[in-house]
């Protein structure tokens, strides 16, 4: 390339001249413009004094124009409100039931209609709200802090915690989570204490090997990144470049599949519920009430209609967050979809 | 491939033992004393009590039951329920039930959801699978029990389509409203997988390659971008297998199907550790063997993968 721009009789010219052709009484077999002087901004404009953005600055740019992403981030915020105070939102108490309205339809001020026991469907969902979404958010907690932690530590180090972890999330995932925490509940410890805790903490047994292991997979790639070398050969210690340079970097996924699985917990609770070994019976719930449901089915179908349509929705709009948050995170899928 | 079967099948032991020992060791830690409710909470005389707890080894510490249960498993000897019933007997009754539940709704999912994946997949943007994908999102929020009981309500009683309730035969057709409500929640993912990997895989070199050939476009699509995107599906597949087995109990329990997960879930209210220990290891084996399997047909599916 040098030679090529050393035998160029234009070399001396201004670049504004020979753009414009205005250099055409000389014969141009090749031009090749002075690498110094192509103006770079033209073909890719990346800003070369501006701090670039970090991924999750990008991630938010790009998710805040998601109608996905708005739609579920409203609901969620929705759903939160009704769980911290479900009274704004009815002021039939769920609790005062009425025989003489048993397996009634929609009037007004009870727009839902009546259960078999005379209580307010719409009331009894608004106020279950709180115990369904509280097993989801504190089992997703639990899950992601014992999964993350173990998950990073065995990705990071390796050695035998590694073999351990991997043997043992061989069994759990052997075992339906299901038909697991069916077991669990029916020890001494949990049956003799049922709560909202008690089925966060059987959850949670079960959902922390799958964060493991995809904390461990993103940790493993992080690890080797250039980026975490250069920490080290700065003089960072282990267990530091560990904290400030692998987890952050292997978040992505974990921060997915929790948003995720939240609405699977929820749906999970449900489940033990409806097989009556869930939530205690006088705490309200969705799960609860569609199990009550289900014996009214033939003759008030709406009954289990209704709250499990919460359910759905809930479940639906955590889903559909994750959904969003992972294509955003991942810049492949980001453009030209 | 014969080295690798074999390691295979080496490593399936330790994950069968650490399973059964939990699963021994949490219906062993559950209260209730099942001799007792052998009478009805009735007192009866000491020699017949203690006859009794010798009979189900119930006065060994808990290492020695369990040693005993796996010396005995080894002779295929799974031992009695407590209503003195081989739960050998028992399960061979029951799992044929749940086996072909499970695999009609694995052939359910497996065949729509990589139908539907895969038009989604190519028309990636375009209405049809906006709907799609919205569509498949709805049916994995919505619990199977619900979807369970709404399908039985309106095919099984209101349209009368289909029989409401399994009788004991548990013929193939009574099985099919089951086995979609079982398979539905999976057939939402296997859609969703299969859909990203055709796209992932549509863009690649040897797809042009053969449209340049001048291949036929349900040729490209069938043989070339399907087949290589299938391995992470197969991979699910195989790991769904076992799940829907174990998450049968939800959905026997509604259509009353006498399988493996009906016979569990009483066994685990009753406390019968032989009878819930046999059901979760054969659990277990299927859900190993299955990925097994899944390893084994990666290298059909890509000849680039070989087991040396």
């Amino acid at each position: 390339m040098p030679e090529n721009q050393n035998q160029n009789p234009e070399a001396g010219l201004p670049i504004s001249k020979i753009r414009a052709g205005k250099v055409s009484k000389y014969t141009i077999p090749h031009f090749v413009a002075p690498l110094d002087e192509t103006p770079l901004q033209g073909v890719d404009a990346v800003k070369e004094t501006g701090k670039p953005l970090s991924m999750w600055a990008e991630a938010w740019r790009s998710l805040r124009k998601r109608p996905l992403f708005i739609i579920s981030a409203l609901l969620i915020i929705l759903v939160i409100a009704i769980a911290t105070i479900p009274g704004l939102f009815t002021s039939v108490d769920p609790t005062s039931c009425y025989l003489e309205f048993s397996n009634e339809g929609p009037s007004s001020g009870h727009p839902m209609g009546y259960n078999f026991q005379g209580c307010d469907v719409y009331a009894r969902a608004i106020h279950g709200t709180r115990a369904s979404l509280m097993v989801g958010i504190f089992t997703t907690i639990f899950v992601v802090l014992i999964g993350g932690t173990i998950g990073a530590l065995a990705g990071f180090y390796g050695g035998w915690l590694d073999t351990i972890l991997a043997r043992l999330g061989d069994i759990f995932f052997a075992l339906p989570m299901v038909l697991g925490a069916i077991i669990v509940m029916q020890l001494p410890a949990f049956r003799d204490n049922k709560s909202v805790w008690t089925v966060i903490v059987t959850l949670a047994i079960f959902g922390w090997p799958q964060v493991a292991r995809i904390t461990r997979g993103a940790v493993l790639e992080a690890r080797d990144a250039d980026f975490v070398k250069a920490s080290r050969a700065l003089g960072l210690s282990r267990g530091k470049s560990l904290l400030k340079h692998v987890i952050p970097n292997a978040m992505a996924p974990v921060i997915v599949v929790a948003t995720v699985n939240l609405g699977v917990y929820i749906v999970a609770e449900a489940t033990l519920s409806f097989l009556g070994l869930g939530l205690p019976f006088e705490v309200m719930s969705w799960g609860n009430d569609i199990s009550s449901a289900q014996s009214q089915l033939r003759n008030n179908p709406m009954m289990l209609m209704w709250p499990a349509l919460f359910l759905s929705v809930t479940v639906l709009s955590f889903i559909m967050l994750g959904d969003a948050v992972r294509d955003a995170l991942d810049p492949k899928s980001r453009k030209g979809n | 491939m014969l080295a690798f079967t074999l390691k295979r099948f080496l490593q399936l032991i330790p994950v069968f033992i650490g399973a059964t020992l939990l699963v021994y060791f949490l219906v062993f830690a559950t209260p209730g004393d099942p001799i007792s409710a052998l009478s009805g909470g009735k007192p009866m005389t000491p020699a017949v009590e203690s006859a009794l707890r010798a009979q189900y080894n119930l006065d060994q510490p808990f290492w020695v039951q369990y040693g005993l249960y796996l010396k005995n498993l080894v002779t295929l000897d799974l031992g009695m329920s407590f209503s003195g019933q081989e739960v050998r007997d028992l399960l061979a009754r029951a799992f044929p039930v749940t086996a072909r539940l499970a695999v009609m709704a694995l052939a359910i999912e497996a065949v729509f959801g990589i139908f539907f994946g895969v038009i989604a997949g190519m028309r990636k943007g375009k209405a049809f699978d906006s709907t799609v994908l919205i569509l498949s999102l709805i049916v994995i929020a919505i619990p199977t029990f619900v979807l369970g009981f709404v399908l039985q309500f309106v095919v099984g009683v209101k349209l009368e389509w289909a029989k409401p309730t399994v009788s004991g035969g548990a013929t193939w057709g009574e099985l099919i409203l089951p086995a979609v409500v079982l398979g539905l929640v999976s057939f939402a993912y296997v859609l969703r997988l299969t859909r990203t990997s055709i796209i992932e895989n549509k863009q690649a070199d040897y797809v042009r390659t053969a449209t340049a050939k001048g291949l036929s476009r349900g040729r490209v699509i069938n043989v070339h971008i399907l087949r290589n995107s299938l391995i992470p599906v197969v991979t699910f597949l195989g790991a769904d297998l076992g799940s829907l087995m174990g998450g049968a109990i939800v959905t026997e329990g509604i259509f009353n199907v006498p399988g493996v997960g009906n016979l569990l879930y009483r066994a685990i209210l009753k406390g019968e550790t032989p009878t819930v220990v046999a059901v979760v290891g054969v659990l277990v084996i299927v859900f190993v063997l299955a990925n097994l399997i899944v390893d084994m047909l990666y290298a059909l599916l890509d000849p680039r993968i070989r087991y040396a």
